[in-house]
């Protein structure tokens, strides 16, 4: 029987600097941080209080992907075509100008329309993710 | 009126930055007001509004959350207790008890295991169908 989600994947440019994006600019915790030989890292994160664990995979890794693909993936998500999933925050209003104050980029600023207030902002590679108020506020 | 609001959530952000950044000392919430320039109680009422806890309750998660990073990277006890800014060890074990569930040795006893057990099987912590996609069993 299946069991709860555990893990699921980010495809990152750079996994070294995803790890200071995800960790330093959006406060998510660091789950597992395993060196694998010369230049392998397995890297996971978290939001706080969540358990699901975030894999942070880069494209370019040759061993992954073959060069085409990984071509074709870098230059989508350079394209912002991937979106990952939506996260929750307290006030979406308060959490836009604490992210943007840190230099995330945002590619829609909330406003009060009559709707769950959201916003959307590009992680550190060019994913976008939706920021949206808890209904339960 | 939006452009009031905006103007209240980056006061609001403000303060809560200052915190992120000073929450070594010793900070009464007075100072962390007039930061974002409220007064005491009117700052407390929105920093309960928008994220739904007291600014002593973030204070204190911050205060945690940096105490862990500081046993993670071996730091001693009673030095983290010291950096973090708790008044007293006694009161640095109650609370990290309350949020981690552990004593911060007992954590910091497990982080040490885990990390011994990372550098010495590293593969045991990845899921096997990545090891062979990233060919870090060859």
């Amino acid at each position: 029987m299946i069991g709860r989600l555990s893990h699921a994947t980010f495809f990152v440019l750079d996994v070294h600097s995803a790890k200071e994006f995800y960790a330093n600019k959006l406060g998510f915790e660091i789950k597992t941080n395993v060196p694998v030989g010369e230049n392998g890292l397995w890297l996971t994160v978290s939001p706080p209080g969540q358990d699901i664990e975030i894999t942070l995979i880069p494209v370019n890794h040759e061993m992954m992907f073959k060069k085409d693909t990984s071509e074709k993936l870098t230059e989508l998500i350079k394209a912002r075509a991937f979106g990952f999933g939506v996260f929750e925050c307290s006030d979406v209003f308060a959490t836009y100008e604490e992210l943007k104050s840190k230099g995330v980029e945002f590619i829609k600023a909330p406003m009060k329309g009559g709707g769950i207030p959201d916003a959307i902002f590009l992680d550190d590679s060019g994913n976008f993710f939706g920021l949206c108020e808890k209904k339960d506020k | 009126m939006e452009n009031h609001r905006t103007y209240l959530y980056r006061r609001i952000v403000e303060a809560k930055l200052f915190m992120d950044e000073n929450y070594a000392n010793a900070i009464p919430t007075k100072i962390i007001a007039g930061v974002a320039c409220f007064s005491e109680f009117h700052f407390l009422r929105l920093f309960k509004e928008v994220y739904q806890i007291t600014p002593h309750q973030y204070l204190t998660s911050i205060r945690i959350k940096k105490a862990k990073q500081m046993l993670r990277n071996g730091s001693l006890i009673t030095e983290t207790c010291a950096l973090v800014g708790f008044d007293s060890m006694s009161s640095f074990i109650k609370l990290f008890k309350k949020h981690v569930k552990l004593t911060p040795s007992v954590y910091a006893a497990l982080v040490k295991e885990r990390h011994q057990e990372i550098r010495d099987r590293p593969l045991a912590f990845v899921p096997d169908c990545f090891i062979e996609y990233m060919h870090w069993n060859k």
